[in-house]
């Protein structure tokens, strides 16, 4: 068995020294050890499941530690149908999400409301908070699952370090309304 | 087997509450009777409280809307069981759309309360005497009533859909 470690990234190296920035190597740490926090509504739910148990095992991209508090999560991983009752309660988990923070829309339902356009379900999740990665499937397999999770592992190594301050950022929080 | 029939039912109630029944039939042994929406308490209690037939369950309590039928555009169906006389009634009642509004039997079966809930939820019926009338399954916000047969299936609200991709 042969254990494989993240490649460091490009800097400069020398005898007994390595000097890369320091976004690069926040970054390649935050991406190997991304705490999930898996918000699970229906069978897009059941596939996370098979994606977090030993046949595809998403520890193996770090992330073998779900975190079922929001304040401690770095990655909010919707997954279902989401009512429009449940609009409000996904929201009020994104905001008690710490900076950084992320989000995967997964499936149809969570990404666009799917099959289900009628009056009593939220037309995606993007209505209610900004979403990073959209992983399309009724369900989506499981290695579609861990395709979006590597999407977003290349998002937090690729973003600079205090993303949260630049305009952009702001302006996208603003437009859903969030300080 | 039960000890009283749907014949007897219907002879009770026309003996103590006259005129109470609109119409009544049968399908599948079932008895169905079609009341006016201002004696739906009073028949309840008729039949809760009465010796012989103790119909002292509520099975279900359900909205309707027929757009055509005029001034009985939406309707109430009750189903109560006699526990006693294993015995299924099924009670209707209209009222018109433009005051839809009939009296709550929350007060004799208790499980009416949140069925009555649904059932103004869905269709705008007013229970007059309900403890506590407000939406329960929808947003507190909709402002319509989604299974009255007016609206299409879809959210109207949403504006990233491009019809013509739906074949609409």
């Amino acid at each position: 068995m042969s254990i494989q470690i993240a490649d460091a990234p490009p800097g400069i190296q020398g005898q007994g020294f390595f000097a890369t920035s320091i976004d690069k190597a926040v970054g390649l740490a935050r991406a190997n050890s991304l705490w999930p926090l898996p918000f699970a509504t229906s069978c897009c739910g059941i596939e996370f499941m098979a994606t977090m148990a030993s046949n595809y095992d998403m520890a193996r991209f770090g992330s073998e530690r779900l975190s079922f508090s929001p304040r401690q999560a770095d990655l909010l991983m919707v997954m279902g149908t989401i009512a429009k009752k449940m609009g409000p309660v996904v929201r009020q988990v994104y905001l008690q999400m710490a900076e950084p923070r992320w989000v995967i829309a997964v499936g149809a339902c969570a990404s666009s409301g799917g099959i289900f356009d009628t009056y009593s379900v939220l037309q995606g999740i993007d209505k209610v908070i900004p979403v990073d990665v959209y992983v399309p499937g009724c369900p989506p397999r499981p290695e579609q699952i861990i395709d979006g999770i590597t999407k977003i592992q290349e998002l937090v190594k690729n973003e600079p370090l205090r993303r949260r301050n630049s305009p952009e950022y702001q302006a996208l929080m603003a437009s859903y309304g969030i300080k | 087997m039960a000890n009283i029939t749907n014949e007897e039912i219907i002879q009770h109630i026309q003996t103590d509450l006259p005129g109470c029944i609109l119409s009544a039939e049968e399908s599948f042994g079932m008895c169905t009777i079609e009341i006016p929406a201002n004696q739906v308490k009073n028949l309840f209690q008729f039949l809760y409280a009465h010796p012989q037939m103790e119909f002292q369950f509520l099975t279900d309590l359900c909205g309707i809307h027929y757009p055509n039928q005029v001034d009985k555009e939406l309707g109430v169906v009750y189903h109560i069981h006699s526990l006693v006389n294993n015995l299924r009634l099924r009670i209707k009642a209209f009222v018109p759309k433009a005051n839809p509004q009939i009296e709550s039997v929350s007060s004799i079966f208790k499980s009416a309360n949140w069925q009555e809930r649904e059932t103004f939820d869905f269709y705008g019926i007013v229970f007059t005497g309900h403890p506590n009338l407000k939406r329960i399954l929808n947003v507190d916000e909709m402002t319509y009533y989604p299974l009255r047969k007016e609206y299409p299936l879809e959210d109207q609200h949403r504006t990233d859909k491009n019809d013509s991709y739906f074949g609409r």
